[in-house]
């Protein structure tokens, strides 16, 4: 059975149709990479999921199926139980995601007390494990400072941390590397292909980078003005796309193509 | 002889840290030395903070070195009066990365273009009126647009924009400071293929500053590597990317994200013990150089 499954998704913004008809599923532990150039309309998608669409955009057809339940038809309070706890978000930008005055061990365990996964003093405990686990060297002294102390790198590493607190089975990640170094990019990339194996995470990876897909997706929908114009396993469509829009954007990609 | 020589070009900025604490300074070029031949497009690359693009300011002396020679046409840039070096500009132009900062909102995008030729003088009213045409034609612009603001131009169109304002003066040298790296593929393909092309017509000598790897590879035809404020490896673009000899080199192209799933990939972690930062740069092999 899938984990998440979008039918018909519409999303507009006044006259304008940001999102058109979308369908796509993902299935426990599997990676989606949705790709597309700006104003595709890839994040908005993203940002439906989890309804988080602000006004004017609207959520005007469609159902999002996820474990079960269409949470288009859920009342906010159930919604925010799904938020951070089922399903968390990654940003592209850490440090306008953190909050600056709040320690990062603080920023973790918050996730967990909000949905009363666990006391403060368990949350403390489990914070620096966590930042253990994504690999940030000396956790418990780490875990008291504050964004501003980390290097971009480290500040991810973080808020990868704070989504993966609840233990959710789905991470939707919007461009989690666009604003890093590739040497970083490559390192954070590691790790999260290392978690999704650990924790049996599925993973819709929003991206303009068709590099990115090609290292960490195991299916791939490609986004332009709104729709999906190509969607199916990575190999197929990197090696012989099918539709034109995915033909150039893939020979826009600079470097060698074998 | 190279249109653009760099010798031991040195960028320290010096940090206070309050009364009672002594400044500290940070090498953010660091000696560096390259040379660039006529019509050559060079990439300069490195990631956050290696100095590539206080580099570029340093050759502009849009920021001011502290030492070193930039030999332009064989005459030292860095001892020209203030007069001297505003006429040097006409030579030298920079194209920035960000299409929405660089233009004044506020000025309509002929004038913009137009008004290097009003601060160097160049020609009466309409003679520039003509020249701004050609070269809005010359960067795939609509003339029709001249009297447009920069907000209503797309951030490929704004580039080019950009672009025209650099070769407003018939520049020989161009600085691209990430002149690309804010666009989107399909429209990055299409301003990386106007700036071949103006090479070629123009007869353009290109310093092509960029984080992006495999855009350097398809373009560049020699490459240097800068790592902490010093070039760490400097040689043809196929000689580099394919036989890297300085760690750091190896680590960041083992780093580029490739787009065939089943390629080997073999991710090299750097090792800052595994070599010394101080090494000089050494010809390894003919027109190969590396610190190690």
């Amino acid at each position: 059975m899938n984990l998440l499954e979008v039918r018909n998704l519409t999303v507009t913004f006044g006259a304008v149709t940001a999102v058109d008809n979308v369908s796509f599923q993902i299935a426990p532990g599997e990676t989606l990479g949705v790709v597309g150039e700006s104003g595709s309309g890839k994040s908005v998608t993203a940002f439906s999921i989890l309804r988080l669409v602000q006004p004017p955009g609207r959520i005007t057809r469609g159902s999002i199926v996820f474990e079960g339940h269409d949470l288009l038809t859920l009342s906010e309070r159930e919604m925010r139980q799904i938020r951070g706890a089922r399903i968390s978000l990654i940003f592209q930008e850490p440090m306008t995601a953190l909050n600056p005055v709040m320690r990062v061990g603080d920023q973790i365990a918050e996730a967990l007390t909000v949905h009363g996964m666990a006391s403060r003093t368990e949350a403390r405990q489990r914070a620096a494990e966590l930042l253990d686990a994504v690999r940030i060297p000396d956790a418990a002294r780490r875990a008291r400072d504050y964004p501003h102390q980390l290097s971009g790198g480290m500040r991810q590493r973080v808020m990868i941390a704070i989504a993966l607190a609840c233990r959710p089975p789905l991470i939707i990640a919007d461009e989690p590397t666009t604003a890093l170094d590739v040497t970083i990019q490559a390192q954070v990339l590691d790790l999260l292909r290392e978690l999704k194996a650990r924790f049996n995470l599925a993973l819709l990876l929003i991206t303009h980078d068709f590099g990115v897909v090609a290292e960490m997706a195991d299916r791939v929908a490609v986004m332009y003005r709104g729709r999906i114009v190509e969607e199916g396993p990575v190999r197929p469509i990197l090696r012989s796309p099918v539709h034109e829009y995915t033909q150039n954007l893939l020979a826009a990609v600079p470097g060698k193509h074998t | 002889m190279p249109l653009l020589d760099v010798r031991h070009l040195v960028k320290h900025f010096v940090r206070t840290h309050g009364l009672f604490q002594p400044p500290s300074v940070v090498r953010a070029v660091d000696d560096v030395s390259f040379s660039i031949d006529e019509g050559e497009m060079f990439g300069l690359v490195g990631e956050s903070g290696s100095g590539k693009s206080t580099t570029g300011r340093c050759i502009l002396r849009l920021v001011e070195p502290s030492s070193g020679d930039v030999l332009f046409r064989d005459e030292n840039v860095l001892q020209f009066s203030r007069a001297r070096m505003r006429l040097a500009r006409r030579d030298m132009q920079i194209v920035f990365q960000d299409p929405y900062s660089s233009l004044n909102p506020r000025m309509r995008v002929g004038d913009i273009v137009e008004e290097p030729l009003v601060i160097h003088k160049l020609g009466d009213k309409s003679a520039r009126r003509q020249r701004v045409q050609e070269l809005f034609e010359l960067v795939g612009l609509e003339p029709t647009h001249l009297a447009r603001y920069p907000h209503e131009f797309s951030g490929g169109q704004r580039q080019r924009i950009g672009i025209a304002r650099a070769l407003a003066l018939n520049p020989a040298l161009i600085v691209a400071d990430e002149a690309v790296s804010a666009l989107d593929v399909s429209i990055q393909a299409q301003v990386v293929r106007l700036l071949i092309d103006l090479q070629e017509r123009l007869k353009l000598t290109y310093l092509f500053i960029a984080h992006d790897l495999r855009l350097v590879e398809d373009i560049c035809s020699r490459v240097a590597v800068m790592y902490l404020g010093k070039i760490v490896e400097l040689a043809d673009t196929t000689r580099l990317f394919a036989a890297p000899r300085h760690p750091y080199t190896q680590a960041l192209l083992s780093a580029v994200p490739m787009l065939d799933p089943d390629a080997p990939r073999q991710r090299i972690e750097l090792d800052p013990a595994s070599f010394d930062r101080n090494a000089p740069l050494r010809e390894i092999e003919p027109a190969h150089w590396a610190a190690v």
